[in-house]
């Protein structure tokens, strides 16, 4: 296998309801890091890119063919790739796996979507085809209640209160919002108390607002390529040195081992071992906090913490800059926003711009080294984690 | 290989509040929902077993934001439950206010009703799904 790199990294803001089409986000996100990595166009050998609920969204399927054609990646191979909000790391890790391969030196994989312009009735309806739908769907599984049922669950296994767990809960979501309030790319910015978490409405108890992420518009997209080509190309190369992809069956299904989420720690596994690092050795994680509770559950399967002990590791700055590991620098889900198709480069795209030292002040990691990606899509139907490390 | 246990029949028997499940012949796991193969241990040796349709209370939540279509529903209780045979499943709570549903009801012991969803334009028709009551 060959060494892979990132080269060039574009992202539009995540926002709200916008009027820029699928096609149009993802070609000036697409233009951005190719432009970063001064390369054109016609260089790009094949796309990988995750896409979720266009079909619903905006009526338009297959867009990554209309992507590819419209960038000006005239009739290379374009596949789509769904795993719910994992996609675009399924993309970036197949993308990976092909440039690996030696079969391609030069492809672009990210992710688009239009979740805010759906609403929130149809977005909640097609969120919830993440569920099984024929099983689950029936008794009025939503994604809030997916995780909101893990939180009393994780309340009842680790022993805390749920009024403990609450408050730790909104620790996460504070952290959340303060980093994202610096974050240019940003849906949500603005300073959200611990306060204000605990008053917001409820959602599916005991969730509420401000323990859930927005659904968001978007697009992100990478540059990979070979490390031949890479050091041709830039000097400051970020290496994919771990993947790591997993499923699993409905949530019902998943019974004993809830909360924790098999898949996650199955495919963590895969990405640790392959890079040959362990949980210690990360300096950054962007890890997948659809939901406040989830990120306590993401932390302790990474092996950040101990099972039951993350909250008090985010009441206590374990979490953020300066503590073990800083997580979610860039606002996370929750204040940077979930355009689901995309989400996963835009994990990507955090953590080289914080290698490269990119950033806001506020929100910068100096001398991070190693950083670490972590998606999950449905009730971990689909999970994937990448390592990425910095090439000079 | 033709499937053992559909989605169909499984619907069909839960309108009559009969679980059925699939016992594997390798591992002794019942299997609900029906699989093609044991989830457990992968084998594709199923016999269609019926379960006594009660367990306990596993998690539970109150919904209050749901999918289009079905705003009249909510607020309402979704529940994991732990089957006596083993298997946990998803279902509603009927019975209890949603509104004053707490960390008490976990581990309360549920009995087997159900109530048919109509489907939608998504769900290619209706799905009868597990509506749990507390046993008294
Ligand atoms: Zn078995």
């Amino acid at each position: 296998m060959r060494k892979v790199a990132v080269v060039g990294v574009g992202e539009t803001r995540f926002s709200g309801a916008q009027e820029k089409t699928e096609v149009e986000l993802f070609a000036e996100a697409a233009m951005d890091a190719l432009n970063e990595s001064s390369l054109k166009p016609k260089d790009i050998q094949a796309l990988f890119l995750g896409n979720v609920l266009g079909d619903f969204a905006e009526g338009q399927g297959m867009v990554q063919a209309f992507a590819a054609e419209n960038i000006g990646a005239l009739n290379i191979p374009a596949s789509r790739y769904e795993g719910a909000c994992a996609s675009a790391s399924m993309a970036i890790r197949d993308a990976f796996m092909w440039v690996a391969s030696g079969f391609y030196d030069i492809v672009l994989a990210g992710g688009v979507e239009r979740a805010a312009t759906m609403g929130t009735p149809l977005a909640t309806r097609t969120f919830a085809m993440f569920s099984d739908a024929r099983y689950e769907y029936p008794s009025g599984i939503t994604f809030p209640a997916v995780f909101a049922m893990l939180a009393h669950l994780y309340s009842k296994k680790y022993g805390i209160p749920l009024k403990k767990l609450k408050e730790q809960m909104a620790a996460v979501s504070v952290q959340s919002y303060k980093y994202g309030m610096f974050n240019p790319k940003a849906h949500l910015r603005k300073e959200v108390t611990m306060d204000k978490v605990l008053n917001s409405f409820m959602v599916s108890s005991p969730l509420q607002l401000h323990d859930c992420c927005p659904f968001s518009d978007g697009a992100s997209v990478i540059v990979l390529v070979s490390e031949e080509k890479a050091k041709k190309l830039t000097n400051k190369p970020v290496y994919i040195t771990g993947v790591g992809q997993s499923s699993s069956g409905p949530l019902s299904n998943q019974q004993e081992y809830l909360p924790r989420l098999r898949a996650r720690e199955i495919s963590a596994k895969q990405a640790y071992d392959m890079a040959g690092l362990t949980p210690k050795d990360i300096d950054i994680c962007e890890l997948h906090d659809c939901f406040s509770i989830a990120s306590l559950i993401a932390a302790e399967s990474l092996g950040f913490f101990e099972f039951g002990k993350a909250g008090e590791a985010w009441e206590r700055g374990e979490a953020g800059l300066g503590g073990k590991v800083a997580i979610n620098l860039s606002g996370g889900l929750k204040a940077k926003g979930h355009p689901i198709g995309a989400t996963g480069a835009g994990q990507v795209y955090e953590i080289v711009k914080q290698f490269r030292g990119e950033v806001e002040p506020e929100r910068q990691a100096e001398g991070a080294k190693i950083g670490m990606t972590d998606t999950l899509g449905g009730d971990a139907g689909t999970l994937c984690n990448l390592i990425l490390q910095r090439g000079w | 290989m033709e499937y053992k246990l559909t989605f169909k029949e499984y619907s069909e028997a839960l309108k009559k509040n009969k679980v059925l499940g699939l016992k594997c012949q390798e591992c002794g796991w019942i299997n609900v929902p029906p699989k093609m193969a044991c989830y457990k241990c992968a084998s594709p040796n199923l016999d269609v077993v019926e379960m006594s349709g009660k367990g306990k209370i596993q998690t539970f939540t109150t919904a209050f934001v749901t999918s289009e279509g079905r705003e009249d529903e909510v607020p309402y209780i979704i529940v994991l439950v732990e089957l006596d045979e083993g298997p946990w499943i998803m279902g509603n709570l009927t019975d209890v206010d949603p509104n004053e549903a707490t960390m008490e009801l976990i581990d309360k012991r549920v009995k087997i009703g159900h109530k048919v969803f109509p489907g939608d334009k998504y769900s290619a028709g209706e799905g009868a799904r597990p509506l749990f009551s507390l046993e008294t």
